[in-house]
C-alpha cells in the first residue's frame, strides 16, 4: 500500500467514524462507509490539508470511492 | 382533560452525567465548581466555572455512550449534552424501542439559551485566518439551537413535533412547559423535553464578564462563589450540562406500566418589560408567573412544600423572593425555597430543566436541597427556609420551579406527585 493510501485512509476513519478494515480502495465513501455529501466536502478539505493539494469543485465531484482520492491526489500533489 | 406526567428523566452535570450521581452529589452539599479548565484564562476577569468534567473522572461524562464519534466531531458541546440526556431519559422511560405509531405521537423540545458559541468563536478565528473555504461544512448545523432536537428526532426516529426553545435562562422551563401543552393539545403523547447549554469558552466567559453578570471577586475561592441570598454574593459561575425529561399523556403512561415521577400541572409565563438584563426591580414578572402557574394548576399557595429558586447568586435573588413573599406569604406558607446554582453554577438555557429535575427527585425522596454557601443571609431573608448549607428531609408534595431570563422573560412550573 502507497504512503498516500496509508494517509488518505486514515482522515476516513477518522472523519467518517468507521472501522478501518471496511476502508478499501473499492469502497465507496456514499454507498459503503455511510458518508452524505457534506462529509466528503469535509473529506476533501481534510484531503487538501494534509497533501497540500487544491481540489476544485469540478474535480472533487468526481471523487467516490477512496480510490478516486489516492489517484486524485498522487497525480496533483506537488 | 388530557394530563401530563414525566415518566423518564436525564441528566448531565457538572456534578455528575447520569441523575442518581447528579442528585447524589447535590444532596450531599458538593460544589462542581473549579478553575476553568477547558481553555488559558490568561486576561479574563473570570477564570471559574462549574465545568461538565471529562470521563476519567470519578463523576465524569463520557460522550461515546450515546453520541456516534463522527456527530461528535461535528456538532458543539451543548448539542452532544442534550442528545446524551435525551437518550438518558428514554431509557429511563423505557422508550428507547418504540412501534412507528408511537414515534409518529412522539417529539421532542430541547433547547438552548445560547447555541453553539464556542463553535462559533473557532469559526470565526478560522474564516478570518485561513478564509472561507476552510469553514467546515457543518458549521451551521453544528451550532444551531434546534438541532439537539433534530439530532434526537433522527436518532430515536421520532416524528411528532419538533420544537426548539430560545428564551434565555428560562429556556428549559419554557421548553417543558411548551411541550406540555403540546400534549394537553392533542399534538403528541410523548414529549421529550429539556434544555442544555455549554459557553464556557472565551468569548462566552467574557461576554458575560462584561456584562458584569459574573463572579469576579472568588476566582481564588471557586466552591464559595456561588452563594444565593448571601450577603456577600456578586454575580453567577456559569456552569454547563444538560437536563431532558420525558413527558407523556398520563393514560398512555398508565396503559403500559410507566413508572410516573410528577405530573405538571402548572405552567405560567410573563414578560417584565423592562430592561434587557436587571429584573424589574420589584419583581413583577416573577411574581405574575408564579401565580399564573398556580391558577393554572388550581392550586393554593400553601400546597406548595419546596421551591426550586431562579437565584443566580446576584442582587435580583432578593428580588425573587420579594415577589414569592408576595404569592406565598411572608413564611412562603412553610415552603423551602433554594437554588442548587449554589452547587452547579447557573446552567443558563438548561437551568430550568435540570432544576425541575432537582424539583421531580425532591418529590420522589422527600428531601430538599441545600443552598450552599448561605452564611449571612441578606435582608428580606428573614422567616424563610432557604435550606442553608445542607439537604433537609421534609414532606414534599408539590414543587414549583422558576427560572428568568435575559430579556425579561419569567416562566414557573408547578409539579406534584400523583
Amino acid at each position: 500500500m502507497s504512503e498516500t493510501a496509508d494517509r488518505v485512509k486514515k482522515i476516513v476513519v477518522e472523519h467518517l467514524g468507521v472501522e478501518a478494515d471496511k476502508v478499501t480502495e473499492d469502497a465507496s465513501f456514499i454507498d459503503d462507509l455511510g458518508a452524505d455529501s457534506l462529509d466528503i466536502v469535509e473529506l476533501v478539505m481534510a484531503f487538501e490539508e494534509e497533501f497540500g493539494v487544491e481540489i476544485p469543485d469540478d474535480a472533487a465531484e468526481k471523487i467516490t470511492t477512496v480510490k478516486d482520492a489516492i489517484t486524485y491526489i498522487d497525480e496533483n500533489k506537488g | 382533560m388530557r394530563r401530563v406526567v414525566v415518566t423518564g428523566l436525564g441528566l448531565v452535570t457538572p456534578l455528575g452525567a447520569n441523575v442518581e450521581t447528579a442528585w447524589a452529589n447535590i444532596i450531599a452539599g458538593k460544589s462542581g465548581a473549579g478553575t476553568i479548565t477547558r481553555f488559558d484564562t490568561t486576561g479574563q476577569k473570570c477564570t471559574i466555572a462549574c465545568e461538565v468534567k471529562p470521563k476519567d473522572h470519578e463523576y465524569g461524562f463520557d460522550p461515546d455512550k450515546r453520541v456516534d464519534h463522527k456527530i461528535q466531531r461535528q456538532v458543539d458541546p451543548f448539542i452532544i449534552y442534550g442528545i446524551d440526556a435525551a437518550g438518558q431519559a428514554l431509557e429511563d422511560a423505557g422508550l428507547t424501542e418504540m412501534d412507528e405509531a408511537t414515534k409518529l405521537r412522539a417529539g421532542v423540545s430541547i433547547g438552548s439559551g445560547i447555541g453553539g458559541l464556542p463553535g462559533i468563536e473557532i469559526e470565526s478565528i478560522n474564516l478570518h485566518e485561513r478564509g472561507p473555504g476552510r469553514v467546515s461544512p457543518h458549521f451551521v448545523h453544528g451550532r444551531l439551537i434546534n438541532l439537539i432536537s433534530g439530532q434526537v428526532s433522527i436518532k430515536y426516529g421520532l416524528m411528532g413535533p419538533n420544537h426548539a426553545v430560545v428564551t434565555a435562562c428560562s429556556t428549559g422551563a419554557h421548553s417543558i412547559g411548551d411541550a406540555a401543552r403540546m400534549i394537553k393539545d392533542d399534538d403528541a403523547d410523548i414529549m421529550l423535553a429539556g434544555g442544555a447549554e455549554s459557553t464556557v469558552n472565551p468569548l462566552g466567559v467574557a461576554g458575560f464578564a462584561q456584562a458584569r453578570a459574573l463572579n469576579m471577586s472568588m476566582n481564588d475561592r471557586p466552591t464559595e462563589a456561588s452563594r444565593p441570598y448571601d450577603k456577600d454574593r456578586d454575580g453567577f459561575v456559569m456552569g454547563e450540562g444538560a437536563g431532558v425529561v420525558v413527558l407523556e399523556e398520563y393514560e398512555h403512561a398508565k396503559a403500559r406500566g410507566a413508572k410516573i415521577y410528577a405530573e405538571v400541572v402548572g405552567y405560567g409565563l410573563s414578560g417584565d418589560a423592562y430592561h434587557v438584563t436587571a429584573p424589574h426591580p420589584e419583581g413583577k414578572g416573577a411574581e405574575n408567573a408564579m401565580r399564573m402557574a398556580l391558577r393554572k394548576a388550581g392550586m393554593e399557595p400553601s400546597d406548595i412544600d419546596y421551591i426550586n429558586a431562579h437565584g443566580t447568586s446576584t442582587m435580583a435573588d432578593t428580588i425573587e423572593l420579594a415577589a414569592a413573599k408576595r404569592v406565598f406569604g411572608d413564611d412562603l406558607s412553610g415552603a423551602s425555597m433554594s437554588s442548587t446554582k449554589s452547587a452547579i453554577g447557573h446552567l443558563l438555557g438548561g437551568a430550568g430543566a435540570v432544576e425541575s429535575i432537582f424539583c421531580i427527585l425532591a418529590l420522589r425522596d422527600q428531601i430538599v436541597p441545600p443552598t450552599l454557601n448561605l452564611h449571612n443571609p441578606d435582608e428580606g431573608t428573614e422567616g424563610v427556609d432557604l435550606v442553608p448549607l445542607k439537604a433537609k428531609k421534609r414532606e414534599v408534595k408539590a414543587v414549583l420551579n422558576n427560572s428568568f431570563g435575559f430579556g425579561g422573560t419569567n416562566a414557573s412550573l408547578v409539579m406534584k406527585a400523583i
